[in-house]
C-alpha cells in the first residue's frame, strides 16, 4: 500500500462515531443507570437506591394498566394490519385478468401504491391533528358526520370516540393501521416480484389455480418479509407515543380517560417532565427495553423457517 | 429443432382450437374463469381502502377554505366562497417561522447526515480492520430502540452542552439519529459496487480518500438519492426529537418549534382561539412540500423506506 490505511480510516470514524456515541449510544446506556436512583431531574443530586424503582413499577397499577394497553395493542395491530397488507397484495399482484402469460396484476396497481402509501410519508404530528378533527365529537368530526348521514347515528348523541373509555384504545389502533397498511403492502408487494416468474409457471403447468397458487407458493416465499413486518409492528405497538399523548384527552401527555388511553410511553414522559421522577421514568424506560427485545426476539425465533434461496 | 435455423421460428400456435386433452381447459379458459368476477372483486377492495386514504386528506384541505361556523356546522358543509385567507393568517400565526426554522436546520442537517454516514459505511464496507464489526452492530444495534427510551438522558446531555433550543443541537442531534439507516443502507450498497474500479483509481496513484470523494461516491449515487429521500422526509416530520429539544428556554428565548412540532402545539394550545380553518390551512401547509417530494420521487420513496426492512 502506497498510502497509509489506519490514518485514513480513522480520520472518516472519528467524527460520526464520537457523534453517534455521545447522543445515541451513552443516553441510551445512561438510561440505564438513571434507573437505579431517585434522581428527580431538576438537580444533579441523586442517591443510589438499587431496584428499588422496579420493584414499585410493578406494584403500580397505572402502569400495569399501561402495560395492558400495550400489550392489546401488540395482539392486534400486528395480525390485522399483516392481514390486511397481504390481502391488498394478493388483490394488486394476482387480481388482475389471466392470460397465457399467467396471472396479472390489477390494472392501476401503481397508483393505488402511491394512495396507499402515502400516509407513511406524513409526519406522525400531522396525522394526530388530522385524526383529532375525524374524531371529533359532534356532527362536525368526519366520523360522527358519516355515521349521521348514513342514519347509522343519532345526530343529538353523535359518539365520543376518543372520550369513550372503551372505544379510545380502537381509535388509536385505527389510525396506526389506516397509516401502516400502505407500506408494508409495498413491502410484501415488492417481495412478491421478486419471485421469479418460472417458480409460477411450474405451479400452473401443475394446474394450480389462483388461490392455491397463492398459498403454497408465494405465502411461503414471502415468510421473511412477513417475519420482519411482524418484528416492525412489534416495536411499534410497544411505542404508540405520540398517538396517545395527543389524541387522548388528559392534562399532560394525555393517557385519559382515567387512564384508559394510557400506554407505557405516555406515562413514561408523564413522570419525567410533569412529576419530576426521572429515576422511575428511566426504570420504565428500560423495562420497556427489555420486553420490545424479548418481543422481536420470540418473533424471530418462533417464526424462523429454512430459508429459500432463489 | 436440430436443423440450424437462423431465425427463432415461431412454435405453431393452432388459434381458435383449444387443445383438449381429456377433460382439462386450457390455461387461457382456466384463468379466464374467476378471472372478471376478481377483478371487479379487487378493483372494490382496493377503491374502498383508497377512499379511507383519500377522504380524510381532502376533507383537511377543504376545510381551510371554510370558515368557523361552516367547519363547526356539519362535516358535510362545503365552503360558501373560496379564498386563501386562512393560509396566509395559518402563515402569519406562525407556521411561517416553523417552517423557515424546519428548512434551517434540514438545509444542513441532511447534507451532513449523508456525508457522514455515507463516509462511515464506507470505510466500514470496504477496508478490514480490527473493530469493524463491533463498530457496525452498533449503528445497527442503535436503529431498533424506540427515541424516547434516550430522551431524559439526551435531554440533560444537549443542556450540559448548551444546546437547548438551538439550531445546531438540533442539527446535531438529528445527524446521530440519522446515521444508522444512512450506514445500513450505504454499507449494503457500497458492497455491491465492483472492486476493480477502485482498484485501478489506487494504482493510478489516488489516496485513498479522493478515490472515496471522486471515484466511489459518483458511483453510489442512486443509493444516495434513495437515502437522501428518506432521511429529508425523516427529519421533516421527526416530532418527539425538537418537541424534547427546542422547549423555549426563557421568554426571552425564541420560539424555534420546527414544522410539525409547532402545529400540534398551536393545535393542542388553542392558540389558533378556535380558528379552525387557519389551523387546517396550517396542515395543508406542512403536507404540501412532502406531497410534492413524495409525487417526484415515489419511486425512490417506496424503495428507500422498505429497504431498510428488506434483506
Amino acid at each position: 500500500m502506497r498510502y497509509r490505511k489506519y490514518p485514513f480510516i480513522a480520520g472518516f470514524l472519528v467524527i460520526p462515531v464520537v457523534l453517534y456515541v455521545v447522543f445515541v449510544i451513552w443516553p441510551y446506556l445512561q438510561t440505564f443507570g438513571y434507573s437505579l436512583t431517585d434522581w428527580s431531574g431538576q438537580s444533579q443530586e441523586m442517591h443510589f437506591v438499587g431496584l428499588e424503582n422496579y420493584t414499585k413499577l410493578f406494584g403500580d397499577h397505572v402502569f400495569l394498566q399501561a402495560l395492558q394497553h400495550n400489550v392489546l395493542l401488540l395482539v392486534f395491530l400486528p395480525v390485522i394490519t399483516i392481514l390486511l397488507a397481504l390481502f391488498f397484495a394478493f388483490m394488486l399482484n394476482v387480481g388482475g385478468r389471466g392470460g397465457t402469460t399467467g396471472v396479472r396484476g390489477v390494472r392501476g396497481s401503481a397508483f393505488y401504491k402511491v394512495v396507499f402509501f402515502f400516509p407513511q410519508v406524513l409526519s406522525v404530528a400531522i396525522l394526530v391533528v388530522l385524526f383529532q378533527a375525524v374524531y371529533r365529537s359532534d356532527g362536525s368530526g368526519l366520523l360522527n358526520g358519516i355515521l349521521i348521514k348514513l342514519h347509522l347515528q343519532d345526530p343529538s348523541a353523535p359518539v365520543e370516540w376518543l372520550n369513550s373509555p372503551n372505544l379510545v384504545m380502537w381509535c388509536l389502533l385505527g389510525v396506526q393501521i389506516w397509516a401502516g397498511v400502505g407500506f408494508y403492502l409495498v413491502l410484501f408487494s415488492a417481495a412478491m416480484q421478486s419471485v421469479p416468474k418460472d417458480i409460477y409457471e411450474a405451479a400452473l403447468l401443475d394446474g394450480a389455480g389462483r388461490l392455491q397458487t397463492f398459498f403454497k407458493v408465494t405465502l411461503p416465499l414471502l415468510w421473511d418479509s412477513v417475519q420482519t413486518a411482524w418484528v416492525y409492528l412489534a416495536i411499534a405497538a410497544m411505542d404508540f407515543f405520540v398517538l396517545a399523548s395527543v389524541l387522548t384527552p388528559g392534562s399532560s401527555f394525555g393517557g385519559g380517560p382515567d387512564y384508559h388511553g394510557e400506554v407505557m410511553a405516555t406515562y413514561l414522559m408523564r413522570n419525567f417532565l410533569t412529576f419530576g421522577k426521572s429515576g422511575y421514568a428511566c426504570a420504565m424506560g428500560v423495562v420497556i427495553l427489555f420486553l420490545t427485545l424479548i418481543l422481536s426476539a420470540i418473533a424471530l425465533r418462533v417464526s424462523r423457517r429454512d430459508r429459500i434461496e432463489y | 429443432m436440430a436443423t440450424p435455423i437462423k431465425q427463432p421460428t415461431p412454435v405453431p400456435v393452432f388459434k381458435g382450437q383449444p387443445t383438449t386433452i381429456g377433460s382439462r381447459k386450457t390455461d387461457r379458459e382456466r384463468f379466464a374463469d374467476g378471472g372478471t368476477t376478481l377483478n371487479v372483486f379487487s378493483h372494490g377492495f382496493l377503491i374502498l381502502w383508497g377512499v379511507m386514504i383519500l377522504l380524510p386528506l381532502a376533507w383537511i384541505v377543504l376545510g381551510s377554505f371554510k370558515n368557523n361556523t361552516e367547519i363547526g356546522a356539519s362535516a358535510w358543509s362545503w365552503p360558501s366562497h373560496w379564498s386563501f385567507d386562512a393560509f396566509s393568517r395559518a402563515w402569519e400565526k406562525g407556521i411561517g417561522e416553523f417552517f423557515v426554522n424546519t428548512v434551517i436546520v434540514l438545509v444542513f442537517s441532511v447534507p451532513l447526515t449523508m456525508l457522514l454516514g455515507s463516509m462511515t459505511a464506507y470505510v466500514l464496507a470496504r477496508y478490514e480492520f480490527p473493530g469493524n464489526r463491533i463498530i457496525f452492530y452498533l449503528f445497527v444495534g442503535g436503529a431498533m430502540f424506540p427515541v424516547y427510551l434516550a430522551l431524559v438522558p439526551l435531554f440533560f446531555m444537549v443542556s450540559n452542552l448548551g444546546m437547548l433550543n438551538t439550531y445546531q443541537g438540533l442539527i446535531l442531534v438529528y445527524i446521530a439519529y440519522s446515521l444508522p439507516f444512512t450506514v445500513f443502507f450505504m454499507h449494503s450498497f457500497f458492497r455491491t459496487l465492483p472492486t476493480a474500479v477502485h482498484e485501478a483509481a489506487m494504482i493510478d496513484g489516488c489516496s485513498h480518500s479522493r478515490a472515496f470523494f471522486q471515484v466511489m461516491l459518483p458511483m453510489a449515487k442512486p443509493g444516495l438519492i434513495s437515502v437522501g429521500i428518506f432521511n429529508v422526509l425523516g427529519q421533516w416530520n421527526q416530532y418527539i426529537l425538537p418537541m424534547t429539544l427546542m422547549q423555549q428556554q426563557s421568554s426571552s428565548d425564541p420560539d424555534r418549534s420546527m414544522l410539525a412540532q409547532g402545529l400540534v402545539n398551536l393545535a393542542q394550545q388553542q392558540g389558533y382561539s378556535g380558528d379552525y380553518p387557519a389551523l387546517f390551512a396550517g396542515m395543508t401547509i406542512a403536507m404540501l412540500p412532502v406531497l410534492v417530494v413524495y409525487l417526484s420521487f415515489q419511486r425512490q420513496v417506496q424503495a428507500g423506506l422498505t429497504a431498510g426492512t428488506l434483506k
